[in-house]
């Protein structure tokens, strides 16, 4: 760089900075990053601020209902377990698959959908079919049959679930590809001699990643119901470790005499699911440049 | 105000509302038209034309904000109600807009929409409404009109869309007529026709007329009196003698001297010899589209039709068509951006068609292109120095990053940009400024020969005249070879040594851009050049036009024998039974079958 561009050089933006400007100016997308922030550092940090495991129990306080004179904030379930520490050890569990998994979905979707789109033709037709067929098995029939064969594993979950839900993943980053193929940019990238592997990775996925993270921000509560689910039947986490989805079951079959069984954990899990829809909204105004009407 | 007076804006003032402040968008505009007058309003992009007008019949975006006052007739138009303003508009002032597909509901029949102002504003019935809008499409000349009226906007060509705008614009007699661009997306022999029609009906009707635009050609034939605007405030304003040929302002010479105009010379000196750098010989490229119905065979789009040209070092060739002509495809095939299907490309005597992989990589070093939208065409997440240094480092990967950045900086700065620009990202840039970085991506691996696919043709005229000064210097010194795809006439003219005319695929005429421009041959090549308007209203009235009438045919179903002959004049049953080729005469290429007798 010349002496005369660092002297004068003002600091340009790039859209990602521009988005984030706007991102920055909607209030529901930001007090629901913030939520969401303190919900994972609490998550993190939480449980050594309470004397209790999670696994431990309480033989004094059974059933005990919230009281902060015992020490159980959130109260114990029917084995003298500290809902507090076992709700925040549920919420790493939750969203730590929504993390893994989406990440599993994002890494495998954005390759496979990328490389079908700009490819395109025959290639395309094939991989699209591929994922066609997988569509159509069904999902929790193959989950199950994955937990009888390998036995009831939490890490196999994360990978069960993001292994499926990479198929949408596919079919939008194969859409986006599919048009940012025919760009001039994209063009004269193969005018300029560019291989096929670096267009993909220079100009096809970065161009294609803002609707991406949209969807992803989208897909990542998708997956922690998911998983809350599949515990919900009983398929999901093993005790005494546990997920949101595993509490919420237990507090639903003592509603009539603990109710604060449910209520934490449900609590817990609707609102991380909220903040995540208000970020993504925000993410889909400020990253969606035709409907940048500022 | 006198008694003919129709609309008398005065000071006349437009603002956004924006995050950041506002944007004064018309800043103190005056002025007045007669009833029965057509005044040209002219400026170039983000002037402020569109907007005055917008604000006047309350159209304004809701961001917007207008004040000053403009009388139609004894009204004043800003003061109105929404309501009072729903039942002037289409009543008492009609609008035309640009682009005729997105000003009509794809949903609704011709005769439906039609039908919808009439009873808004005169409660007809719908009988009588249909007589009235069947007359009113006949007085726009469309044939078959009262078939036409239950056909959906799709199955019209663009400029018959542009008809059905007009009729449905005429129909309760208005009284103004405002047209923002009415052919700005219009090829150029339409647009004659249609320019030709609306000083037509406006005799007929004795409507006055605004007319938008940001083409002086246009203004100078069919508008009494112009207005010419630049950042929102009026530059110039006067009968169309006086505003064009003594212009008061500077910023209107300085317009009128960056048209580019059709009737004058070319800036290329002598062809220049040498052995053929770019050889195309029967180039065809066929696109296969889906059957109409399945089961069914898949049908073939014939885009470009056996081409043949060469290019000599440091020769310009420009490529002139109207849209769908396949002039584009032609590029690209060259480029092996699309397949070609048939025929013979070799650049520097190696044949590119065969060429696969690493081979194919390596000749396109001596290949490049700019294209023509600016800003699609440069990565919208790239700093400008990787995106002009990425040829650079796919074809010199042994350079250093160091060494890459000096030599886009130098380029930048030999572009007439600042290397300062070099971490920017291109939404930063203007379009004049962008194609700058297009040009300068096209040139940082020094290449023999570059294409410029339309590359002037989304800018503004002073920029496009920069842009084209820009390509003549580079050209000189690099001794460059250019093919010029372009629709506009007289840019190419300024441009090229030869020019290649195309119609539905087929080259039709390939000359020296002199002999071509004085002398053509082929009659399209005739049309094409009379379409073409002038700024110059001295020459406007005096023109004879043989107007061609009709549109392109489709490239799926191309006439037999001469492709030309559904709307050549003089095509009788020869051009039909038999396909003319390329011959010589008067040292030109024609394919006309009585290129001598016309």
């Amino acid at each position: 760089m010349s002496a005369a561009a660092d002297s004068v050089a003002p600091r340009s933006r790039s859209l990602w900075s521009d988005a984030w400007v706007v991102l920055r100016r909607n209030r529901a997308a930001m007090t629901a990053l913030c939520l969401l922030a303190g919900m994972t550092l609490l998550v993190l940090v939480g449980p050594f601020l309470s004397p209790f495991t999670y696994d431990g129990t309480d033989w004094d306080q059974v059933s005990s209902p919230p009281s902060l004179a015992n020490g159980h904030w959130f109260g114990t379930d029917g084995l003298g377990r500290d809902l507090f520490v076992r709700t925040l050890y549920g919420g790493r569990i939750s969203l730590l698959v929504g993390a893994v998994a989406t990440a599993v979905s994002l890494l495998i979707g954005i390759t496979y959908g990328a490389v079908a789109g700009y490819v395109g033709g025959r290639t395309d037709q094939f991989m699209m079919r591929i994922v066609d067929i997988l569509y159509a098995l069904p999902f929790m029939f193959l989950v199950i049959l994955l937990m009888v064969l390998f036995g009831r594993n939490i890490v196999l979950i994360f990978f069960a679930i993001g292994a499926i839900n990479w198929l949408d993943m596919a079919r939008i980053v194969r859409g986006q590809a599919l048009t940012l193929r025919g760009k001039e940019y994209v063009e004269a990238a193969r005018a300029g001699g560019v291989r096929g592997g670096r267009i993909i990775r220079r100009h096809i996925v970065p161009n294609l990643l803002g609707v991406v993270i949209v969807y992803a921000t989208l897909t990542v509560p998708q997956v922690i119901l998911v998983e809350s689910f599949l515990s919900f039947l009983g398929l999901g986490v093993q005790e005494p470790m546990t997920s949101w989805g595993a509490l919420v079951n237990e507090g639903a079959q003592e509603l009539e005499n603990a109710p604060w069984m449910l209520l934490f954990p449900a609590v817990s899990l609707a609102m991380t699911l909220f903040c995540f829809n208000f970020i993504g909204d925000g993410l889909r105004d400020a990253l969606d440049p035709r409907d940048r009407s500022a | 105000m006198n008694a003919t007076t129709l609309l008398n804006v005065a000071d006349l003032h437009v603002r956004f509302a924006t995050p950041g402040g506002y944007v004064k968008a018309v800043r103190g505009l005056d002025f007045e038209l007669a009833a029965g007058e057509s005044l040209g309003i002219v400026g170039e992009s983000g002037s402020g034309k569109s907007q005055s007008v917008l604000a006047l019949i309350g159209l304004l975006a809701d961001n917007g904000q207008a004040r000053g006052t403009a009388h139609f007739s004894d009204r004043d138009l800003l003061g109105l109600t929404q309501h009072e303003l729903g039942t002037l508009r289409g009543a008492e002032i009609a609008m035309v807009f640009q682009d005729p597909m997105t000003a009509l509901n794809p949903y609704l029949s011709i005769g439906a929409q039609m039908a919808l102002v009439l009873r808004r504003h005169e409660g007809m019935a719908s009988t009588a409404a249909r007589t009235r809008c069947v007359e009113m499409l006949e007085a726009v000349k469309l044939s078959d009109a009262a078939r036409r009226l239950d056909m959906y906007p799709h199955e019209l060509s663009g400029g018959q869309r542009q008809r059905v705008m007009i009729a449905a614009a005429l129909l309760c007699r208005p009284r103004l007529l405002i047209a923002d661009e009415p052919t700005t997306a219009l090829d150029v022999t339409v647009q004659a026709q249609i320019l030709a029609l609306i000083s037509e009906l406006r005799e007929q009707f004795d409507t006055a007329i605004l007319l938008i635009t940001h083409d002086l050609g246009v203004v100078a034939g069919h508008c009494d009196r112009v207005l010419v605007m630049e950042q929102g405030q009026r530059r110039d304003y006067g009968t169309v003698d006086q505003v064009f040929h003594a212009p008061a302002h500077d910023y209107t010479r300085k317009l009128l001297a960056a048209v580019p105009r059709i009737d004058s010379p070319g800036r290329q000196g002598d062809l220049p010899g040498g052995d053929a750098l770019l050889k195309v010989q029967d180039l065809s490229v066929q696109f296969r589209l889906p059957p109409d119905r399945w089961p069914g065979r898949a049908r073939q789009l014939q885009a470009v039709d056996q081409v043949s040209f060469d290019l000599a070092p440091g020769e310009t060739l420009g490529v002139v068509g109207e849209s769908g002509c396949g002039k584009s495809t032609l590029a690209r095939a060259v480029l092996r951006l699309v397949p070609a299907s048939a025929g013979v490309v070799s650049l520097l005597g190696r044949e590119l068609l065969p060429l696969r992989g690493a081979g194919l990589r390596a000749a396109r070093r001596d290949l490049q292109v700019v294209f023509q939208d600016p800003l699609a065409s440069l990565d919208p997440r790239m700093m400008v120095r990787d995106i002009v240094a990425e040829p650079l480092e796919s074809f010199h990967p042994e350079l250093s990053p160091g060494e890459v950045t000096q030599r886009v900086a130098r380029l930048l700065e030999r572009v007439g940009l600042e290397p300062a620009h070099l971490n920017r990202y291109p939404h930063e840039f203007s379009g004049g400024q962008s194609q700058r970085i297009g040009i300068a991506r096209a040139l940082v691996c020094e290449p023999q020969l570059v294409i410029c696919d339309e590359a002037v043709s989304a800018l503004d005229v002073s920029v496009q005249a920069q842009i084209i000064d820009l390509l003549l210097d580079l050209q000189k010194e690099l001794g460059l070879a250019l093919v010029f795809i372009a629709h506009d006439l007289a840019v190419v003219r300024q441009l090229s040594h030869r020019v290649l005319v195309m119609y539905l695929g087929r080259a039709v005429e390939l000359a020296a851009a002199e002999s071509l421009y004085k002398n053509p041959h082929h009659p399209y090549t005739r049309a094409l050049l009379q379409a073409v308007p002038v700024p110059d209203p001295a020459i406007e009235r005096g023109r004879q036009r043989e107007l061609l009438g009709g549109d392109v045919p489709s490239p799926l179903s191309p006439p037999s024998g001469c492709a030309f002959r559904t709307r050549c004049p003089f095509a009788d049953c020869r051009c039909a039974a038999e396909r003319p080729v390329l011959r010589e005469l008067d040292g030109s290429l024609v394919a006309c079958h009585y290129a001598e007798e016309i």
